[in-house]
């Protein structure tokens, strides 16, 4: 799956897409991928404050727990409510319909510093030669 | 998200067929110091695998198992008796060619591990135990039989073990042997070629509550892969996949089948974990029993039950559980969404006033507590067939 250009990429395996001072936030192809088939989300509520690093969710597998990072701070202006009902829309679509929250930025400079799709690919290719060595 | 353990890079052990589990793609995991597929993205992964093994059939490398033969020397029934002294099933019960489940205790009737004890000849037996526990299970046994009459060898790296799991299991194996497979009952074994090696140990036995086998062979990979491709390739038309330890984990939980420092381990005792049918306390003496003797099944403090979430959120190991009142009561062993049943299901301790079917109870989900209610276990039970014959006509 393509790593959508316009994003921004975490460490932890979150995209940003920020559109109008208002981030999109969602995990990616590859930690789908990771996690197996997702069976339940558990999403902040619509107002809730993110501090950057902090988690603010959480993503189960059958085998395994995930807490999601806040990739910048802001407030929760959406959420994807769809994924309470059909968490498999993270492993079908997670860069699309697999959104999770909307977040209005506390501050949209904080962005730049996370990778872009590039370096987020070379990221996830060096990973993946850790795991085989 | 934090990352799912991949591998890590320190002197974890492999299987035979860990080449060929890479080549296929599999997720690798660290379970009990060993590089073991936990999934296969290549066979649907977790949830489907669980599938194939529950409707058709599915293929697990189970060679990290450890594998222990006890056998007589000079005095009849030498091995019988230092196998009667360490196991807590009664080993004179087996026919040759018969297995059973059994456990290992310390003498305060906690358990050492759990095993499946096998009766290969006349005092002739062999014991199939944990990954984790291999090295303590085989001190363990050298130490407690020492004064009998027999030899212990560890022939845990000798085998590659497969196991073939899932109603279309017999027809599977069928193609790949000259033994009559539809004669050997469940919990019993034959010995038969398999893929053309001569004289393999062939088990009616699985961890997944469903019918299957458990095959041993020649632990070389050139061998270990042969055979595991040539089963793919009999199962194909039945829709076989590989399946790692995740659906192994769901399949048996699913079952209520113990896994060792889940539902068992040092500090469990027999009672407790409600194994008292496996453990022949009228056999004669063997580790355990005085301290079990004097517990009484009847005074236990905690006892296992089946929960399942009545409300969101899954109860997985470790997860605190409360009474309604918001006293701590006990803690679960496993849980994990059941891909049978699309329910949430967990094992738990309680003490046994919670033990009733229906009783409710809270389980600690991160920061909240969500109600789950007692049910009747095993949470899945396979229906029994008219006869073995019949099972390939359906």
């Amino acid at each position: 799956m393509a790593y959508p250009a316009n994003f921004r990429y975490t460490k932890e395996h979150e995209w940003v897409n920020v559109e109008g001072g208002v981030a999109t936030i969602g995990i990616t192809d590859y930690a789908q991928s990771e996690l197996g088939d997702v069976v339940f989300v558990e999403l902040p509520k619509v107002g809730a404050k993110l501090e950057t690093g902090r988690s603010f969710g959480n993503i189960e597998s059958v085998k395994a727990v995930s807490e999601i990072y806040a990739p910048a701070a802001g407030e929760v202006s959406a959420t994807n409510d769809e994924l309470t009902k059909t968490p498999e829309l993270l492993n079908s679509d997670p860069h699309g319909k697999g959104w999770m929250v909307k977040v209005k930025l506390a501050n949209a400079a904080e962005i730049n510093s996370l990778m872009d799709a590039a370096a987020y690919e070379a990221f996830i290719a060096e990973k993946g030669k850790e795991a085989s060595a | 998200m934090d990352s799912v353990n991949s591998a890590a890079k320190t002197e974890l052990r492999k299987t035979p067929l860990n080449a060929l589990h890479r080549k296929l793609g599999a997720k690798m995991v660290n379970f009990g110091g060993w590089d073991m597929p936990v999934e296969y993205p290549s066979s649907g992964g977790l949830i489907a695998e669980h599938k194939a093994v529950r409707n058709g059939v599915g293929i697990f490398d189970v060679s990290h198992m450890g594998d222990i033969r006890i056998h007589g020397e000079k005095t009849a029934g030498g091995a019988l008796a230092a196998v009667q002294h360490i196991s807590m099933n009664d080993a004179s019960k087996l026919s040759i060619g018969q297995a059973h489940y059994s456990a290992m205790l310390y003498p305060q009737g906690t358990f050492v591990d759990d095993v499946i004890v096998h009766r290969l000849g006349e005092d002739d037996y062999l014991l199939v135990i944990n990954a984790g526990t291999r090295e303590k299970d085989i001190d363990w046994v050298r130490q407690n039989t020492s004064g009998f009459d027999c030899v212990v060898e560890d022939l845990s790296d000798a085998y590659t073990q497969l196991a073939i799991q899932g109603p279309r299991a017999a027809e599977v194996l069928q193609k790949l042997t000259d033994a009559g497979l539809s004669a050997v009952k469940n919990y019993w074994f034959t010995h038969g070629s398999v893929c053309g090696l001569p004289n393999r140990l062939i088990a009616r036995t699985g961890y997944t509550g469903e019918d299957g086998f458990e095959i041993y062979i020649p632990g070389d990979t050139a061998t270990s892969e042969r055979v595991w491709n040539a089963v793919i390739e009999a199962g194909k038309e039945f829709g076989i996949v590989p399946c790692g330890l995740g659906a192994r984990n769901t399949l048996r939980l699913e079952s209520k089948m113990a896994l060792y420092e889940h539902e068992i381990s040092d500090s469990i005792n027999v009672w407790e974990a409600g194994l008292d049918r496996y453990c022949k306390m009228e056999k004669g003496d063997f580790i355990g029993r005085a301290a079990l003797a004097k517990a009484s099944s009847s005074e236990v403090k905690r006892t296992l039950v089946g929960l399942e979430t009545i409300e969101r959120g899954i109860a997985r190991d470790g997860y605190k559980v409360f009474d309604c009142a918001g006293e701590e009561i006990g803690v679960v062993t496993s849980g994990s969404p059941s891909p049978t049943l699309s329910k949430n299901i967990a094992l738990a301790y309680v003490p046994p006033a919670f033990a009733e079917i229906g009783t409710i109870v809270c389980v600690e989900v991160r920061s909240q507590r969500i109600k789950a209610q007692v049910v009747p276990t095993p949470f899945y039970k396979r229906a029994k067939k008219a006869s073995p014959q019949a099972a390939g006509t359906a």
